[in-house]
């Protein structure tokens, strides 16, 4: 079942989500931007990267050492050349473990 | 000829379906509870699976809720998304330097499934990325998704609240363990990751910015400064 009003929300919620993903794709196919530009662009995933893990890490759990615990089981498994798939679960093992305790 | 391409195309599919594991992993306690919390709030199941099938973004559908519950108007919700995924203009915008020259309408269709973790995953691959990839990332992180949506409304119950507290840092974990790698390489990466998160930490601590414009403001700052510092010491060695 579905109510009219939930079916607008929903789809324009889909809409403006769509949007800001499609149309750079779109707009910048095989446009060449200049270099300045480039550069900047080629820096967002390591600039995103840091601001999707911090402060938003620390705030899991009221606990604040879950997300310290977390953060630090993660980097050390990452710097040791664990395949993501294995830092993902290896931050999970400690919480669960640091939650039994 | 066309079978080796049939072949590149069927392994490039299969390398996003793995590095997607991560995703589905780190999806499914949030997905559980927003399917938990959905029909909490009231909506149906088909109301719920739709919205994840649909929208297709986590911290837009929880917002919603929330937003819901208060008994807020549909223009308003929607316009908070909006604000929301503004930062996904400049997640694409940096993913299209990366993109295969594949059709438009392949670009198209996988732009629908680029969300926060997707695109850190695609855009710190070795390489460039091809549809295939996207599709073969997409399709295990949309899947997760939205079974897990609708899982979460029909039991009614999301997992053991222990498991539960500690899967909550399976995305955070992800997002460091694909940083880590380009740490350990450049020292560019430190400064970009490191006064992002700085600067995000302050317009959401200090400054009580909605978390859609911090990030954005954050990520720009970031790699426009890098690059200007960059540049200028790239100028300095040529004189």
């Amino acid at each position: 079942m579905m109510r009219s009003e939930i079916a607008w929300m929903i789809l324009g919620m889909g809409l403006v989500t769509y949007i800001p993903r499609m149309l750079p794709l779109a707009v910048f196919h095989r446009v060449k931007l200049p270099p300045f530009l480039q550069g900047v662009l080629k820096n967002v995933p390591y600039a995103t990267l840091g601001a999707l893990i911090v402060p938003g890490i620390f705030f899991i759990h009221e606990d604040i050492w879950f997300g310290v615990l977390g953060f630090i089981s993660a980097f050390v498994a990452a710097w040791f050349g664990a395949n993501v798939i294995v830092v993902v679960l290896a931050s999970v093992a400690v919480l669960s473990l640091y939650a039994l305790i | 000829m066309e079978t080796i391409l049939a072949t590149n195309k069927l392994s490039s599919f299969r390398q996003g379906a793995q590095a997607g594991v991560s995703i589905a992993i780190g999806y499914m306690p949030i997905a559980l509870t927003f399917g938990l919390l959905a029909k909490t709030t009231g909506l149906t199941l088909t109301e719920t699976v739709m919205m994840s099938m649909i929208v297709f973004a986590g911290a837009s559908q929880y917002i919603a809720l929330n937003l819901l519950s208060l008994g807020t108007g549909t223009f308003e919700i929607v316009l908070t998304t909006f604000i929301l995924n503004i930062r996904h203009f400049l997640m694409t915008a940096s993913l299209n330097e990366k993109a295969d020259h594949d059709a438009l309408w392949k670009k198209a269709l996988y732009a629908f499934g680029i969300t926060d973790e997707t695109f850190s995953v695609a855009a710190t691959k070795e390489g460039n990325v091809n549809a295939a990839y996207m599709f073969g990332l997409i399709a295990l992180s949309y899947g997760s998704w939205v079974v897990n949506s609708g899982i979460g409304h029909l039991v009614g119950a999301s997992l053991p609240q222990s498991l539960q507290e500690s899967m909550s840092v399976a995305l955070y974990a992800m997002f460091i363990g694909l940083l880590v790698p380009s740490l350990k390489k450049q020292r560019k990466t430190i400064w970009l990751a490191g006064l992002a998160a700085v600067v995000n930490s302050l317009l959401l601590l200090v400054f009580h910015l909605p978390k859609g414009w911090a990030i954005v403001i954050a990520t720009l700052l970031a790699a426009v400064i890098v690059q200007y510092i960059a540049k200028e010491s790239e100028g300095k060695h040529d004189a």
